[in-house]
């Protein structure tokens, strides 16, 4: 679709001279904000179009109007100011309303801002704003939205402080501001003369809030947006002092985890042996809260053998008794028929299910929070991506008012959608409470896919008919465990209601979302997706990606068997049926780069894939490696299973802010993609879920990774940046599927394939985590 | 509680703390070093992969009373401290890549990997695909590509 900015700022702006010929520069209106070193604010949801008016039938609605757009309008009518300041040194600094959690847009921030401003990247701070609740919806990091959103808001902010400083620059050289030169923080006038950004910046602050107007740099005048450029915190990193929740030191806020009840969503009755767990080493405070008993100490090892010592009785959980099975059963209850209009009788019909298994979205960081609880304020650090919904929550269960509630939002060690939720820093707020004490709280790895936030199991079918070589009918019924999407999302969506195109009218939140996100952009004739969900109480959430990794699945599982069916090779059955050129020109480059249609040994195949959302779009090509000598390979504690030897992404991302960041996402979103196909997931049974560390949740590691991973950043594509964080799952869940099914000559119709077996044996329930090993000196090398 | 010695990135530290407590917790959260990260706790996830006597270990599955006051301990915040540059080549490489992504994971990343280079080279070989494949430490991001880049990269100046 096309963007148009938004131009209301043109008539707040001051007159401007004739426009010159060529490309129209549009103007942007921003704030000088009052100050004694110059201080710019700008509305975040500058730069963006209101919704589209109408919305036609075919094409889908994603093509015209997507969760991309959704995201950035529902912030034009309710956003505050963000704003960029610069000191006496010269350094810029940002508080961004967005969550850093290693996607790298704390780096492309920076470079934004150095763009339009004329500084290095080294002189710009960007740091994360805690939470913000005049910024309403505009405080959510989700849906792979935040460049898309911010790009023109930072762009705005940083030109307005540019303008300021060389206006402040032209008094001090008594220069022209047309003649000067800013580069690097340093104003250059003609004949020579320099005043720094850092000595400017108390002559350029303003004693009073004014509205002023900018034009922004041309795109073509870029040299350091488009440019790679690698991650401002990596020297903290690569020297361990970049610092996370648990890293902070908060007086008093000593070591905190929970013995868990042995089902999911039980609830602690009565603890049997409190005195004795009280009088443990170290063990400050035992306390019972509504998820089970929380426990204080100085170390967090004291805390787990705390943990292990409690012996408590517990309330049933919410799926008792409930197993894969009986969820799939109920799952394939609840789909929605299928509505095939007439066909011709000599038409071909495809009619295929795939089934898709519940999966951990933990981090490696597992839920943590700080939480120090007083009478009537409550301060609170954790890794938020809603910390404004977290805020709320936190003071509804303290009974505190929202303003008396600090929630600061500190970098992440992942998310993958799990830091959507704010559950570790409510449930620190409750057990600093309950214990009238400061707690650093800290889940046991256990606790995570146990307890945690998972995936929704799926199931999708697919029915399509075919005649004369020409698709006639796609028909998609997606169904699932419901997606709990009360982070944030859904309140956006319900607050944008009468804004949204007609054909979303009368559909549910989650049906809304669905229809959103998923486009077929193929020729196929009558095409209809639905999704329909079944609201059981598991703990469910998206993870790097809402429906789209399965339903690319599916998809193009069924896009291979069409081009079976109508004698096609994959790859021209899909350039023949691709309604887009930017779809097409990303899977013309994997197939030339991937060698597409090279001879391959029995047991081996290629795949390939597309995938279309973000403002974007992917393909990917993958080999993989199904014979018995590489599936059988032994590791200890691992799963091997078929190798993926081949990886090869190329991704449209619109406007490229980082080539080497986005990269970056790209890699990660293959390495999960080939996870989500072969080997993670969790196992229900019991009431339970039987995974309880990295020894039994199997996301890609070292010998699953491709030894041949190429990424290909398609030049830039249009005005803003798309999505990129979760873009790289999708195509390669897909072809990595589509392969698999070549390479063994079966269709997968379960996800990930190896789930049949348990390839572990399940950890201890009760007590509810796994002792800590002592015999970590005989593994050393 | 009971007094326990030992040398700490070139330092020697005395803590008091019982016998059983892991060492990850003794570095973390009674001397405050938070380079080696919790991710499992049971010698799974590799994020504390640190050094005892420059081979790597994991602290969260060895009790401090095991460690002699002799034993070297060395963390990332030590690891540049045993070359004679700023960074140790494995970190540069590290940054010349652009390993890291959330970076969680990564300190036990790179003390790992200079212990596998170092353990390769002691063989008298250079380090192979084999030998990365024998890498356990978890990275959730997904970086797996560039931290083998940057390994072989790093094993060069090694």
């Amino acid at each position: 679709m096309t963007l148009t900015h938004d131009d209301r700022a043109h008539d707040a702006a001051p007159a401007t001279p004739p426009r010159p010929a060529g490309p129209s520069r549009r103007r942007f209106l921003g704030y000088l904000l009052a100050g004694t070193t110059l201080a710019v604010g700008v509305d975040l949801g500058r730069g963006a179009s209101p919704a589209a008016a109408a919305v036609p039938s075919p094409p889908q609605v994603p093509e015209l109007y997507d969760l991309e757009d959704l995201e950035t309008h529902s912030a034009l009518p309710t956003s505050a100011l963000i704003s960029i300041t610069v000191d006496t040194a010269g350094r810029a600094h940002f508080a961004m309303p967005r969550m850093e959690v290693g996607q790298g847009i704390t780096t492309a921030a920076a470079m934004i801002i150095a763009e339009e401003l004329g500084v290095a990247v080294s002189a710009v701070d960007v740091t994360l704003a805690p939470a913000r609740p005049e910024l309403v919806f505009n405080q959510l990091t989700g849906g792979s939205n935040t460049m898309n959103s911010m790009f023109t808001p930072i762009r705005v902010a940083a030109a307005i402080a540019r303008g300021a400083l060389l206006r402040a620059a032209a008094i001090e050289l008594g220069a022209a501001v047309s003649s000067l030169v800013a580069k690097d923080g340093v104003v250059t006038a003609p004949g020579g003369r320099t005043a720094t950004y850092g000595a400017l910046s108390v002559k350029a602050a303003s004693a009073t809030t004014t509205s002023v107007s900018v034009v922004l740099k041309d795109r073509s005048t870029f040299t350091v947006v488009g440019r790679p450029q690698n991650r401002v915190d990596a020297m903290d990193i690569v020297t361990g002092r970049k610092h996370f929740t648990t890293d902070l030191s908060v007086p008093d806020a000593l070591p905190t985890m929970v013995c868990r009840p042995p089902t999911l969503n039980g609830s602690p009755r009565r603890i049997r042996n409190l005195a004795k767990v009280r009088a443990m080493p170290g063990v400050t405070d035992v306390v019972m809260v509504d998820t089970g008993v929380a426990v204080r100490a100085a170390t967090f090892g004291q805390c787990i053998e705390a943990v292990r010592a409690l012996r408590c009785d517990w309330n049933p959980g919410t799926v008792e008794g409930q197993s894969d099975d009986t969820v799939l059963a109920t799952l394939k209850k609840a789909e929605l028929p299928m509505a095939v209009p007439s066909v011709p009788v000599l038409a071909k019909q495809l009619d295929l299910r795939f089934e898709f298994m519940f999966r951990s979205s933990a981090a490696l960081e597992p839920n943590c929070a700080i939480a120090d609880v007083r009478s009537d304020r409550a301060t609170v650090w954790a890794g938020l991506k809603a910390p404004i919904v977290a805020q709320a929550k936190i003071a509804d269960a303290l009974g505190l008012p929202q303003t008396a509630v600090t929630v600061n939002v500190v970098t992440g060690g992942g998310s993958f959608g799990h830091k959507l939720f704010g559950d570790g820093a409510l449930e620190a707020a409750k057990i600093s409470k309950a214990m009238g004490k400061p707690v650093k709280l800290m889940w046991h790895r256990c606790d995570e896919p146990r307890e945690g936030r998972t995936h929704p199991m799926a199931t999708s079918r697919i029915r399509a008919t075919v005649l004369a070589g020409q698709v006639l009918t796609f028909e998609q019924r997606h169904t699932s465990v419901k997606t709990d999407f009360g982070h944030g999302l859904g309140e956006r969506l319900t607050a944008m209601a009468a804004e949204l195109p007609a054909n979303l009218g009368g559909l549910s939140l989650s049906q809304s979302i669905f229809t959103l996100t998923q486009e077929l952009p193929y020729n196929f004739g009558v095409v209809t997706q639905l999704l329909n969900e079944v609201d059981l109480p598991f703990n469910t959430g998206s993870m790097r990606n809402i429906y789209s990794p399965d339903v690319a699945a599916a998809n193009e599982l069924v896009v291979d068997q069409l081009a079976k069916l109508t004698g096609q090779d994959p790859l021209a059955f899909r350039l023949a049926f691709l309604k887009d050129a930017r779809t097409r020109a990303v899977l013309q480059k994997v197939a030339q780069v991937g060698g597409w249609g090279r001879r391959m040994p029995a047991g081996t195949a290629q795949g390939i894939a597309i995938h279309k959302e973000y403002k974007g779009c992917t393909a990917v090509l993958v080999e993989i490696d199904c014979r018995p000598a590489t599936v059988g390979r032994p590791i200890r504690d691992g799963v091997t299973g078929p190798r993926v030897t081949k990886a090869v992404i190329a991704v449209d991302a619109g406007l490229v802010v980082n080539p080497t960041g986005l990269e970056a996402q790209m890699m990660g979103g293959v390495n999960d993609g080939i996870a989500l196909v072969l080997t993670s997931s969790n196992h229900l049974q019991d009431g339970h879920f039987l995974e309880g560390s990295w020894d039994n949740y199997f996301y890609t590691r070292q010998w699953n990774t491709p030894l041949d991973f190429q990424c290909i950043v398609m030049p830039s594509n249009g005005d803003v940046p798309g999505g990129a964080g979760e873009a790289g799952v999708p195509a390669t869940v897909a072809a990595t599927a589509c392969a698999y099914a070549r390479a063994t000559g079966t269709v997968p119709t379960r996800f990930p394939v190896n789930h049949g077996t348990l390839s572990f044996t399940p950890k201890t329930f009760v007590p509810p985590v796994p002792p800590a090993p002592t015999d970590g000196l005989s593994y050393t090398y | 509680m009971a007094q326990h010695s030992f040398m700490l990135n070139g330092q020697k530290v005395t803590v008091d703390v019982e016998d059983s407590v892991r060492l990850l917790w003794v570095l973390r959260d009674v001397l405050g070093v938070t380079g080696p990260k919790y991710g499992c706790g049971i010698n799974v996830c590799k994020a504390c992969t640190s050094h005892i006597n420059g081979k790597a270990f994991n602290p969260c599955s060895v009790q401090v009373k095991d460690i002699a006051p002799t034993d070297e301990i060395t963390t990332i915040e030590g690891l540049a401290d045993t070359v004679d540059a700023p960074l140790h080549p494995m970190q540069q490489a590290w940054i010349e890549r652009d390993v890291a992504q959330c970076g969680y994971c990564q300190p036990g990343q790179i003390m790992a990997a200079v212990a596998l280079v170092n353990k390769v080279h002691a063989e008298g070989r250079e380090i192979t695909d084999a030998d990365l494949d024998g890498i356990r430490n978890v990275c959730r991001c997904g970086t797996y590509n560039r931290i083998r880049d940057a390994i072989k990269v790093g094993a060069t100046r090694m």
